[in-house]
This record gives structure tokens, C-alpha cells and sequence, in this order.
């Protein structure tokens, strides 16, 4: 299956535009996408009629031009139709976003568009889904755009089972500058599931991370899903909802009781390198480093902060994650020392975690950055910068950025996630270097990295 | 592939819906797992000779269709060593609700382990391991891969646990023989494998290691 037409069309048709409701989401598509996207997007619907002054399509197959893909909004009982209306025109592929298939119990209506699109080999998402986002492409999400908050283009692969979690996901990713490629509520999975999404954004050269938010498989689709996850040359992320031991108590032997779904499901993620995240928040932290750093690490971190206090809440962040505080060579501290301001080298505390006080000037953040990323026990090191000293510059996120590129070790920045020291924060994500916005995010991008195998 | 012997454990032990432990380790052993030596009788004479020829104490089990957890049914005897308690416990065990036979099997020492499988409903079959006896559940200190397991995921697997450090030795006491350990974990992983399309779930509980072997203490296979 070619799924090209799907996520990034030049032609699309949205299929049951009312002329009498404004926000039918039919309508709301179509708008959105007509308006604001390069997509060409025409309104269809049986009834024909006219929708702000353009004339409806009363069938798909009047359309002259070739058409990429068609959003299906239309009542369940009359998605086969459509659909086979598209496939006779040759569309595709489509977001059937209609409702009252499985999910409220009609499997033999989905099992039906099931047969006319395999029949076909034409790809679906859906049905009972919010569609594709991709920016700069299409969005069949009908959300009116003044309602909701969506990144800008970047580099993360987002599908959700979920979409309303996909969503609301969304607004995280943009709060934290969070860009995506493509992202997918594929609701009912009849058609596209997550593995299929797996090969799709494994070949896909805009996307960086891929990410899922996944409820359940059906059966032995785990299997499938992780052996493709295996394949993969990106990182993959996962949230899981339904952890709950429901269904286990029964269970006849000692291995059925203890090996519960969501006990299997989490070990085997574990074991195919697959970084699961606990939350939405680590999720996010999760997608903003991996987007950055792609290679794995066991997890010696080293921590360079200019307080004390934020060193230690680091350090028991990194404990409570798995990570470890390794002690820095003699060498590294001699050196540092060596080249600190004459003013501060009776302060400083020398150790993980390097605590250079607050009277350190740019210098000795930099050259302590440096040496701590060529220490051989350190593979990653968290610059907890707070901005509230003087000798702190606004180009201390640039300067520092240098250094890590040049040392080719992964650093990751904590900086206070306000305007005026925005300027510092563009310092390190215009330089690729990811900045979180707390202490134990930072630590959770660290955790991020702490995975089996490198991709 | 499933030796024919085994496929006729199998297909007698459908009807019932899980296998016998003797049937279960005779599987095991089809498949170069280690179990204990054994007589499966119904007198107590061919008992007495076993527990005789024994340089170690014996346990006696009863086998019954009806008993699935013997513990529950206080159907395992572990530690006899003399013909008289041997007699009464033969004598009590035959009158437990089904039994058909007596397991007299030596007793072997070691660090208790489970070594289970499961067919999961997303993943197909997966391998549980952890530290066994009857408070599994308890502790519930185990590892889960999917299989086929390659033998760097039972070191992972060790090395995931809180017990790691009981498996890998502890103040002065041997842990077990890793080699042996991962031998047998993997093995039994593609065993799981041909048995994928038969079984539910299978409990090795416990699996007795040192820092010589691992033998299989006790087995339990749920067909689907």
C-alpha cells in the first residue's frame, strides 16, 4: 500500500459538506483546508447544492481532476458507498472519519468496508477518527483552527489510537517548540494500524522520532508492531493507557498471574529498545530529545549546574530514572580548575554534581562543559542553566551549544521557560540542543537516551 | 521439531485440559531439560527401593487429574528420608481425591526459580522468569520477553531483577550457573515456540539451580 496520496496529497475530496450546517466537521474541513492549506480540496455532497458560492460534487467521480485522497464524513450506513465510489474513480486513499462502526458494536458495517477497500487494495484510516495533520501539507482534523493550538513542522511522527489524546497532545508538543511531521488518529485501525504507520514514518526522511499512543493490540498484533519496531532505524516512543490488572485474578497458573497484559506489553517494549513513556510530560521530553540524539547510552550523566541545590535535586531525579552520577576523572578536575576565574576556584565544588555558584562568568560554564563532556565516565551532561546571575550572558545557550557539537557528546539545557530569557533558549534549540524547562525534564530527556541499542 | 512422543502427551492430555507433572517433565526431558530421577509407581515396595538407592532425601508427590495446585492439596511431601515416613506419607497421599500414582523423585537443593510461558493475546507466546517457589505472586520479582529468547535477553533478564544478586551469588553462597541458566531458559523459549498453537500457559516452578545445573523441579502445562 501506498500510503503517499494519504499523508501528503495535492488533491483531496471531502465527501458529506452540508449547506445547511456550518460546523458539520465536513464543513469544517473542507474550510480549513481550502482557506489555509496548498492542498486543492473539493466539497462534495449527493445532494449537490452550494457551499460559500462553489458548487457541490454530487458524487466523488464528477470531480475532472485526479484525487489524491477524499475525507469521509458521512453517516455510517453510507461510508460503502462512498467508498466505492472512490475507488471506482481512483482515488487513493481515505480519512473515514465517520463513526458507528465497531466501537458502538457494528462490526459486520466495518467488516464490510473492510472487504470493498482490501478487494481494492485501497488504504483507509479510520473510521472513527480525527484524520492526518501534517503541516504544510493537509489537516482533516474538524477542529476549527481558532480552537485549537498546533506545532509548527518538525521532525516527530505522532499516531494515536486516541484523538482526542492526540490532540491534546499537540498543545504540549507546540508549548515546548515541538515540531511534527505528520500526525495520525487512526481510531478504529479497520484498515491502517500502528505497524503499517511504523513502516510509513521508518521511510519517511522528515521524520525523526515515532511516536504512539497506544490503547491495545488486537491479537497477535503486538508481535507484528515490535518486530517491525525491531526493524526500525528511528527511535520509537510509546504511551500506553489501560494498565490495569483487570482479568489476571482468575488466571490458573503462576506465569498467567504474574505475566499480566500490561506487565508483557511493557517488558517487551523494554526489550526491542522501544522508550516507553510513563506520562504525557515524559512523553514529551521523550520526543524533544530523541528528535535531538537518536544514538542510545547507559546512562552516566553528568551534571553542571550553578547552584547547589539544583545539582542535588538533579542528582536524586537521575536516581529515582535509572541514570547514574559517576565520579569525574582527577584529570577533568584539575583541568577545569586550572582554567577557572582565579575569583571562584575556592568555591566551586569539583564534583558530580559541578557546582560553579552563582559568581561564575560564561567562561567557566563553557570550559567546565568542555572537559566534563570529554571525561571518559561521562556520556551526556545536563547544563542546569539558571539565568539570574550576572555573569551569566545571553549567548551562554549558543557558546554552550559550540561546545557540545564540538565534543560530540549529547548535552541537554534546563533553562526557565520565560520570554525574557528566550534568547537563550534559541541559543540551544537553534543548535539542535534540547532545553526543558525543568530540572527532572531535563533529567527525563537524559532518560530518553538511556536506551539498549543506538538506531 | 515436537518428537512424536510428545505430540502423544499432548493429544492425551487434551481432554483433560493440562498435563500431568510426570508427562510435563517427560516433555522437558524430551527436549534436553534437566529433571530429577524419579519413580512414577503405585506400591510403596518399589517407593522404599527408590528411597533406598537414593544418596539424598526423596519427595513424594501424588498425581491426580483432580489436583492442578498440590501445595493447596498438601500433596507434596519434600524430605523423606526414612522407610517408615516414607509408608505413611505413600499411604496418606493415596487417598487424596483422584490419585493414580505416586512421583517419588530425589530432592535437589539449590536457588528457587520459575521459569514460565505464556500465549499472549497481543504478543503470542512470552518467557517469565524470576525467583519461584509458592509466594511467586508475592514477591512477584520476575522478568518477561517475548519469544524466541536470545541469550543476551536472560542476562538482561537476570539483571532486571531485585533477586539479581541471589542469582549471581551472595555473601559467600554460589549463585547459579548462568550458562547453564541461559541454556535452558532459551531453550525452553523454542520449545514455547513449537508448542505456541497447544498451550496457554506452562509453569517450570520450581526450577532448583546451582552453580552445577538447573533442574526442573515441578511442571505444569494449561492446554488451550
Amino acid at each position: 500500500m501506498d500510503l503517499k496520496c494519504l499523508f501528503k496529497p495535492s488533491t483531496m475530496a471531502v465527501v458529506g459538506v452540508s449547506t445547511s450546517q456550518d460546523n458539520h466537521p465536513a464543513n469544517v474541513i473542507y474550510n480549513k483546508n481550502h482557506l489555509r492549506y496548498p492542498v486543492k480540496t473539493f466539497p462534495v455532497n449527493p445532494r449537490g447544492g452550494l457551499i460559500n458560492r462553489a458548487a457541490l460534487y454530487k458524487s466523488v467521480e464528477h470531480i475532472e481532476e485526479d484525487v489524491d485522497m477524499a475525507v469521509i464524513a458521512v453517516r455510517s450506513e453510507y461510508v460503502p458507498e462512498v467508498l466505492e465510489q472512490c475507488i471506482k474513480k481512483g482515488v487513493g486513499g481515505a480519512v473515514i472519519i465517520s463513526g458507528g462502526f465497531a466501537e458502538s458494536g457494528n462490526l459486520a458495517l466495518q467488516q464490510r468496508i473492510i472487504d470493498i477497500a482490501k478487494e481494492a487494495s485501497f488504504p483507509f484510516i479510520g473510521p472513527n477518527c480525527l484524520g492526518t495533520y501534517a503541516p504544510d501539507y493537509v489537516d482533516t482534523f474538524f477542529l476549527p483552527g481558532e480552537r485549537i493550538i498546533s506545532p509548527g513542522k518538525g521532525n516527530i511522527g505522532f499516531v494515536s489510537q486516541s484523538g482526542g489524546v492526540l490532540v491534546d497532545q499537540m498543545v504540549k508538543f507546540a508549548g515546548q517548540g515541538i515540531g511534527i511531521s505528520l500526525a495520525v488518529s487512526i481510531g478504529n485501525k479497520a484498515c491502517i494500524k500502528e505497524a503499517d504507520m511504523l513502516d510509513w514514518f521508518d521511510k519517511d526522511v522528515e521524520t525523526k522520532v515515532i511516536t504512539f499512543y497506544i490503547e491495545g493490540f488486537e491479537k497477535g498484533e503486538g508481535r507484528e508492531f515490535i518486530e517491525k519496531a525491531e526493524q526500525c532505524s528511528k527511535p520509537v516512543v510509546i504511551l500506553k493507557a489501560g494498565k490495569s490488572k483487570k482479568g489476571v485474578e482468575a488466571a490458573s497458573s503462576h506465569t498467567a498471574s504474574i505475566a499480566g497484559d500490561y506487565k508483557v506489553f511493557s517488558e517487551i517494549m523494554k526489550q526491542y529498545c522501544v522508550a516507553e513513556a510513563d506520562n504525557e510530560y515524559e512523553l514529551t521530553s521523550f520526543c524533544e530529545a530523541l528528535s535531538c540524539y537518536s544514538e542510545g547510552m547507559n546512562g552516566s550523566v553528568g551534571i553542571l549546574s550553578l547552584s547547589g541545590g539544583h545539582g542535588v535535586i538533579a542528582a536524586d531525579a537521575c536516581e529515582l530514572h535509572g541514570l547514574s552520577i559517576p565520579v569525574i576523572e582527577q584529570k577533568t578536575k584539575d583541568t577545569i580548575k586550572g582554567k577557572l576565574t582565579p575569583g571562584i576556584s575556592g568555591i566551586v565544588s569539583l564534583v558530580n554534581p559541578l557546582d560553579l555558584t552563582g559568581s561564575c562568568v560564561d567562561n567557566d560554564i563553557v570550559t567546565s562543559a568542555r572537559h566534563l563532556l570529554r571525561d571518559k565516565n561521562i556520556e551526556c551532561v545536563l547544563a542546569l542553566l539558571i539565568p539570574y546571575s550576572p555573569g551569566v550572558s545571553t549567548d551562554i545557550g549558543a557558546k554552550l551549544s559550540q561546545v557540545a557539537r564540538n565534543e560530540g557528546k549529547p548535552m541537554i539545557a534546563y533553562v526557565p521557560n520565560e520570554d525574557k530569557y528566550k534568547i537563550i533558549i534559541e541559543g540551544f534549540e537553534l543548535n539542535n540542543i534540547p532545553v526543558a524547562s525543568s530540572v527532572e525534564g531535563a533529567v527525563l530527556m537524559a532518560k530518553a537516551l538511556n536506551r539498549c541499542r543506538p538506531c | 521439531m515436537l518428537e512424536k512422543e510428545g505430540k502423544t502427551i499432548l493429544e492425551n492430555s487434551k481432554e483433560l485440559g493440562w498435563v500431568l507433572e510426570p508427562d510435563a517433565k517427560a516433555l522437558m526431558k524430551l527436549h534436553g531439560l534437566d529433571i530429577p530421577e524419579f519413580i512414577l509407581t503405585n506400591d510403596f515396595e518399589s517407593a522404599d527401593k527408590f528411597l533406598n538407592k537414593s544418596d539424598c532425601p526423596v519427595v513424594a508427590k501424588a498425581v491426580s487429574k483432580s489436583i492442578l495446585h498440590k501445595t493447596e492439596h498438601k500433596a507434596v511431601v519434600t524430605g523423606i528420608t526414612s522407610s517408615e515416613q516414607l509408608k505413611k506419607e505413600v499411604m496418606r497421599l493415596k487417598k487424596l481425591e483422584g490419585c493414580e500414582n505416586i512421583l517419588v523423585e530425589q530432592m535437589v537443593e539449590g536457588i528457587e526459580v520459575i521459569i514460565g510461558a505464556k500465549n499472549d493475546f497481543q504478543f503470542g507466546p512470552v518467557i517469565v522468569f524470576g525467583i519461584g517457589g509458592t509466594s511467586v505472586e508475592i514477591y512477584n520479582d520476575t522478568a518477561i520477553r517475548m519469544a524466541p529468547l536470545k541469550p543476551e535477553d536472560v542476562v538482561s533478564m537476570v539483571d532486571s531483577l531485585k533477586a539479581k544478586e541471589i542469582m549471581l551469588g551472595y555473601r559467600g553462597k554460589a549463585g547459579v550457573n548462568m550458562e547453564v541458566l541461559t541454556h535452558l531458559i532459551v531453550n525452553f523459549s523454542h520449545l514455547i515456540m513449537e508448542l505456541e498453537k497447544d498451550i496457554e500457559s506452562v509453569d517450570l516452578n520450581p526450577v532448583m539451580c546451582t552453580k552445577d545445573k538447573c533442574v526442573i523441579v515441578d511442571a505444569r502445562i494449561i492446554l488451550q
